[in-house]
């Protein structure tokens, strides 16, 4: 892979707690080259481009689009948060990222570039290569996406034998400071150890330890809480926090917990039904959304505050990808839609449009007065 | 690990101390009294009939017969028949009258045969069968797949002595394109000994291959949607690597326990292969055995065939646990 574009920074920008966590995590990895990634919030090159992404799968049922006409970037040093409901394309748009679809049952089009260099339809020996080193992905469940039948150290010195030409006795030394960096105690014993022998937070951090083996630019984290207990989710989202400092890379998440995106994320997008539906920086969209799913998705937070209050739910369930309303996507679960004069929501798709009529946060919805409707009627729901 | 083993043993060895019962009582279920059938239909006098009961301590407690056959097994005895004495050796598992020699004599003639025949089939099963499946699994779907899985189908439908046979009469006899089956000990002629093996090899191998490759591609399907698989992938891992390597250990597990009994059944006795293809293995001389009620034969081949399916049982096991840690623990 080539190096990004995007000018060296100097790492005197870290900030004093982030300079004082990394002391904390002493000399480990005083031998590998620091990656010369910026902390800078936004404007900078990306190193990820997605571009009118669309991906398509047939079934017995027709041709689904899981994914359509979908465009972000995240930069090195960025996390990305994308956030829908199940069945939204979150997942499927990043696997598209590393090409790991059945290329034979999958059409992708649209543009993914990695670094500037475009990866669809890259053949399949060539993704190989991008697998793993440059781009790689924590998965959902630890639990069954380790291999059962190998020692974790193992799989991780596998992981970076792939990629470095190097004997397996460096590769297991590689491993056993990936184990100690993501904070698993005693690695030289649990290199040995086998996935089932490891507590679900510690399997997490095996599978990040795996993930940033071979210091990857851009790490896609699939949901990687939610099989997890809630204590064990905050160590594991403060270890990635923590890690992206150190490697500066690009971190795209995805997620359908709003807590976890407030925590971790510097851009949300908001995806719905296959589209992008709301994008913008995490400020834009978690305190100014400007979309009716969004707000939804923000109601349906419990509160504490609210404990003796029914929970508030989005009604309705999302639409069959093979079968999507006309008009806005959301149209049939949205109750702002009165608000719209004529039809438009249910026959024109709105587009993805700037909310100021400038500027980088964009949603997707026809409403004309959508912040004095956020303000008036959902912000004081959300306490 | 090795209390894993210890534990396996032990239980093992129960199930041999079992059979050793049933089988022995075999012997007395059976539908022909052993003093008769050495007596023969003429010439026999009740006070013939007797001697031999005596001879044979037919008339003695079952117990202390059953006691004299396990102490048999393990020290030797001797038999005496019409003032002639007969030494039997340890493992002693009876002495054949009919054929006049101890029957684990018997036994170890027939035994390498079949071994022989078994060992080559396990191998092609393993290989061929196994590989086909996989690459069938990692192409699913796609018309190869389907040829495949297909043509394996119809073959397996079609009864296995049947194509035994044909293959035998067309292409050993009437157009000799395959060598004849038949039997040289390895050590006498490894030439020989493999060409008169070839042919039963590769009909009883390729005819079980369509089995192996439907489980292997069943079991294949399965363990290539696993998640670890896709984790394997995304690390950057080939095809072949991810196929070959990752999903083959975990796609084994429930071929091999297939594999076990079968291996176990075939050294039992493969007597279709065995009867077809002229080969003196153990098959055979259950068939000979039978046809002339040589009851202390029946009794070991019994015997030795459960320790057989006990050992592969154990074997099988032992594989488990070294291919999936898991095992190890409960």
């Amino acid at each position: 892979m080539t190096t990004p574009a995007n000018e060296p920074k100097d790492l005197q920008d870290m900030t004093g707690t982030e300079a004082a966590a990394d002391a904390k995590r002493g000399p480990s990895i005083a031998t590998r080259e620091r990656r010369q990634g910026s902390i800078n919030p936004s404007g900078e090159t990306p190193y990820l481009e997605v571009e009118n992404l669309t991906v398509k799968f047939p079934t017995a049922d027709g041709l689904v689009s899981a994914v359509n006409g979908l465009s972000y970037s995240v930069p090195l040093g960025r996390t990305l948060a994308i956030v829908g409901e199940s069945g939204s394309g979150k997942s499927v748009s990043s696997m598209a990222v590393m090409g790991l679809h059945d290329r034979k049952r999958t059409q992708i089009t649209g543009s993914i570039r990695l670094g500037g260099d475009e990866v669809v339809g890259l053949p399949e020996n060539e993704l190989m290569k991008i697998r793993g080193d440059a781009v790689s992905m924590v998965f959902q469940d630890p639990q069954s996406s380790l291999h059962p039948l190998y020692t974790v150290g193992n799989q991780i010195a596998e992981a970076y034998l792939v990629h470095h030409k190097v004997s397996k006795d460096v590769a297991r030394k590689r491993a056993l400071e990936m184990l100690d960096l993501v904070g698993i105690p005693n690695p030289q014993r649990r290199f040995k150890q086998y996935p089932h022998e490891f507590s679900g937070g510690m399997r997490q951090r095996a599978m990040i330890a795996m993930g940033l083996v071979n210091d990857p630019k851009l790490v896609i984290a699939d949901e990687p809480t939610t099989a997890l207990d809630v204590t064990v989710q905050a160590q594991i989202l403060d270890l990635l926090n923590n890690l992206q400092k150190e490697f500066g890379s690009a971190i795209v998440l995805i997620t359908h917990d709003l807590g976890v995106v407030a925590e971790m994320a510097d851009d949300v997008l908001v995806m719905y039904a296959g589209r992008c539906v709301e994008y913008g920086t995490a400020e834009d969209v978690l305190a100014r959304p400007r979309m009716p799913y969004t707000w939804g998705l923000l109601e349906s937070i419990p509160t504490v505050s609210a404990a003796n209050e029914r929970l508030r739910p989005i009604k309705g369930l999302p639409p069959s990808l093979l079968n999507l309303p006309t008009g806005c996507s959301f149209n049939p679960r949205c109750p702002y839609k009165d608000r719209v004069k004529g039809e438009r929501c249910t026959t024109d798709l709105p587009e993805l449009l700037p909310v100021d009529g400038a500027g980088a946060h964009t949603s997707r919805c026809h409403l004309h007065d959508k912040a004095s409707i956020y303000e008036a009627e959902v912000a004081p729901r959300l306490g | 690990m090795l209390y894993f083993v210890a534990r396996r043993l032990v239980s093992a060895l129960s199930v041999v101390l079992v059979t050793l019962i049933v089988t022995f009582a075999l012997f007395f279920v059976a539908p022909t009294d052993p003093a008769a059938s050495i007596c023969g239909d003429r010439n026999c006098t009740t006070e013939r009939y007797n001697e031999i009961k005596e001879n044979l301590h037919l008339d003695r407690p079952k117990v202390q017969q059953f006691a004299e056959y396990t102490v048999g097994i393990f020290a030797g005895r001797t038999f005496e028949t019409s003032g002639v004495k007969q030494e039997c050796n340890a493992p002693c598992l009876g002495f054949s009258f009919k054929n006049d020699r101890p029957v684990t004599d018997m036994l170890k003639d027939r035994l390498p045969v079949t071994v022989s025949l078994v060992a080559g089939y396990a191998v092609m099963v393993l290989t061929i069968g196994v590989f086909v499946g996989s690459m069938a699994a990692k192409r699913r779907g796609t018309l190869g797949d389907r040829a495949l899985m297909s043509s394996t189908l119809i073959l397996s439908s079609v009864p296995y002595y049947i194509v035994a046979l044909m293959i035998s009469l067309y292409l050993t006899i009437l157009y000799p394109i395959l060598p004849r089956g038949g039997y040289t000990p390895l050590t006498d002629n490894p030439g020989a000994w493999f060409a008169g093996l070839l042919t039963p090899w590769l009909v009883l191998g390729i005819y079980n291959c369509t089995q192996y490759a439907r489980y292997s591609r069943g079991s294949m399907v399965e363990t290539l949607s696993e998640d670890y698989i896709r984790t394997a992938r995304a690390k950057g891992l080939s095809d072949r690597v991810v196929t070959y390597k990752h999903a083959l250990r975990s796609g084994m597990i429930p071929v091999i326990t297939i594999f076990g009994l079968d291996i176990a059944g075939s050294l039992a006795g493969a007597i279709f292969t065995e009867r077809i293809f002229d080969l003196p293995g153990l098959g055979n001389l259950v068939l000979e055995s039978l046809n002339n009620y040589d009851l202390p034969v029946i009794m070991g081949t019994v015997l030795v065939a459960s320790i057989i399916l006990v050992a592969m049982n154990f074997l099988v096991d032992v594989a488990y646990s070294l291919i999936d840690p898991r095992v190890r623990l409960s």
